[in-house]
């Protein structure tokens, strides 16, 4: 009996008009494609992308050379060089790069930095063109902080309850 | 002299005047296909380049032209670059013999149906010289697939159209679609629907389209027989395939849907309202229905497994259309319905 009933299943094509019955369908429903430069998904504001060093608001740079960043990046994206500055003697990083290229946004650098120094933006369509360009430098990185430093003041306000 | 000179030039004109729409109707075809595959999985598919994306054909055109044809070090130069064209040469040659009107027809042969066989089983050569001459293993096995596929399903191909030939007495397709006159119903698909589904379902494996895209099978071996070429050699495979498409529905439309023919005849008021309505336009209709229909399939299934796809040929669809063959004789001498009748000899 089961075998007749099979045997009439196949031969009707039941299970594939039965596919494409579905498929049919979905050709009329509503399409969810966002047309992304234009249309953005909402983001949140913990979202892992570019990363940027920021400043105090007098304009010095948060970060102290602690190297914690460094040592917690599991992909050993950061390399830092840490030693007193010129003018003042202070301890600051003369060299502080990472490299995009190894980096998997995980944000564990940004939750180990003391001094919120080393952020992760919400800027994630950046692009190099030349080879190299992937290693983003000290300068470079505080200026993507300078850029986006409002937004990034405001993420971390909104998030302030829960660190 | 001057009349071969002239003759020669009429034909050269017709064969542009079936080429040149083929070609454009290929590149919206995959557009088409973008689309409906897009809106079928809830996306809206290419859209960015002129209005609503109808110039996104174009742009791959050009495309694949500007790109380098790369030949494989260890490659066999010259059938390397002759395989497309074997592979596009008899699926541009079929359209000669496809009646597009009662009277619009290249070549009114009347050999047509074994021609049409013909054509579209020598393009497997072009598959197995592509594979062979890559020096690429993925592209030998699905040189090697796609051969054993062809061949298998040809088979039951050819049998269902024995079917039609018994229908119709003739080999000509004009006279295959004459032989349909009288409105729907009297069409050859209901009493050939066995073998209309079976003629369809080759019909795809033929071409190695999904779910028959065994050649291909990009999660297995990357593009199969075609994954050494790049540039316009890469873009003549893809005219084939899609060139094939094509014919398979306008031959599906042909033999088993009336061709040119109404669908309304004979029926009084909708006839006279319809009456206008040229041949060619029922045919690029229903052609375009089954068009539609081969990337819906595309669209919901996923890949058969090979022992499956040789299980559905052999010990399936060649069991079944023999035994049809056999009802369908009955049929005919039977003299059954609107379609054999004054056939019957009981
Ligand atoms: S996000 Fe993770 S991987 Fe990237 S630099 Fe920070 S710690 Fe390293
Ligand atoms: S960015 Fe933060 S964690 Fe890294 S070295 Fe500077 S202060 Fe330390």
């Amino acid at each position: 009996m089961s075998k007749l009933k099979h045997f009439f299943r196949s031969y009707t094509l039941k299970d594939l008009l039965t596919g494409l019955r579905i498929t049919g369908k979905h050709l009329w429903r509503r399409k969810v494609t966002i047309q992304f430069p234009e249309e953005q998904t909402p983001q949140s504001p913990r979202f892992r992308g570019l990363h940027a060093l920021r400043r105090y608001p007098n304009g010095e740079e948060r970060c102290i050379g602690c190297k914690l960043c460094e040592a917690v990046c599991p992909a050993a994206a950061i390399t830092i060089d840490a030693g007193p500055r010129q003018d003042d003697g202070t301890r600051r990083t003369t060299r502080y790069e990472i490299d995009m290229f190894k980096c998997i946004y995980c944000g564990f650098c940004e939750e180990s930095c003391p001094v919120d120094s080393i952020v992760e933006t919400r800027v994630m369509d950046y692009h190099f063109e030349k080879r190299g360009d992937n290693i983003l430098t000290k300068a470079q990185l505080l200026a993507i902080g300078d850029k986006y430093e409002d937004q990034i003041a405001e993420d971390r306000k909104q998030d302030a309850k829960y660190r | 002299m001057l009349d071969i000179i002239i003759d020669f030039f009429i034909i050269g004109t017709k064969i542009g005047l079936i080429l040149l729409p083929l070609i454009l109707a290929v590149a919206y075809t995959t557009y088409a296909e973008r689309k409906i595959i897009g809106y079928m999985q809830m996306r809206v598919g290419p859209n960015r380049v002129g209005p609503k994306g109808w110039l996104q054909p174009i742009a791959d055109v050009i495309k694949l032209l500007m790109k380098e044809v790369v030949v494989p070090s260890g490659a066999n130069k010259g059938l390397f670059l002759l395989a497309p064209i074997l592979f596009i040469a008899p699926s541009f040659a079929a359209w000669a013999v496809i009646p597009f009107d009662a009277e619009l027809v290249l070549a009114n042969s009347d050999v047509g149906l074994l021609y049409i066989l013909a054509m579209t089983s020598i393009a497997v050569y072009g598959v197995i010289i592509a594979g062979w001459a890559s020096n690429s293993k993925y592209a030998l096995i699905g040189s090697l697939r796609s051969a054993s596929q062809i061949i298998s399903y040809e088979i039951a191909m050819g049998f269902a159209l024995v079917g039609v030939l018994m229908a119709s007495g003739s080999m000509n397709l004009g006279q295959i679609v004459q032989g349909q006159e009288g409105g729907f119903w009297h069409w050859y698909w209901i009493p050939l629907l066995p073998l209309l589904v079976i003629y369809w379902i080759s019909g795809v494996a033929e071409t190695n389209r999904a779910p028959f895209d065994l050649p291909e099978g990009e999660s297995e071996i990357v593009a199969g027989f075609h994954v050494e070429y790049a540039g316009i050699s890469f873009a003549l495979f893809f005219l084939a395939e899609y060139a094939n498409m094509i014919l398979i529905s306008v031959l599906t439309a042909l033999f088993f849907f009336g061709g040119w023919l109404n669908p309304f005849q004979g029926i009084p008021f909708v006839e006279d309202i319809t009456g206008w309505v040229p041949g060619m336009a029922w045919l690029l209709l229903k052609a375009g229905f089954f068009l539609f229909l081969m990337i819906w399939l595309r669209a919901t299934f996923p890949r058969y497994r090979y022992d499956q796809i040789m299980r559905l040929g052999w010990k399936v669809f060649i069991p079944v259309t023999v035994v049809w063959l056999m009802i369908l004789t009955f049929m005919i001498k039977a003299g059954v319905g609107p379609w054999f009748s004054g056939r019957g000899v009981f």
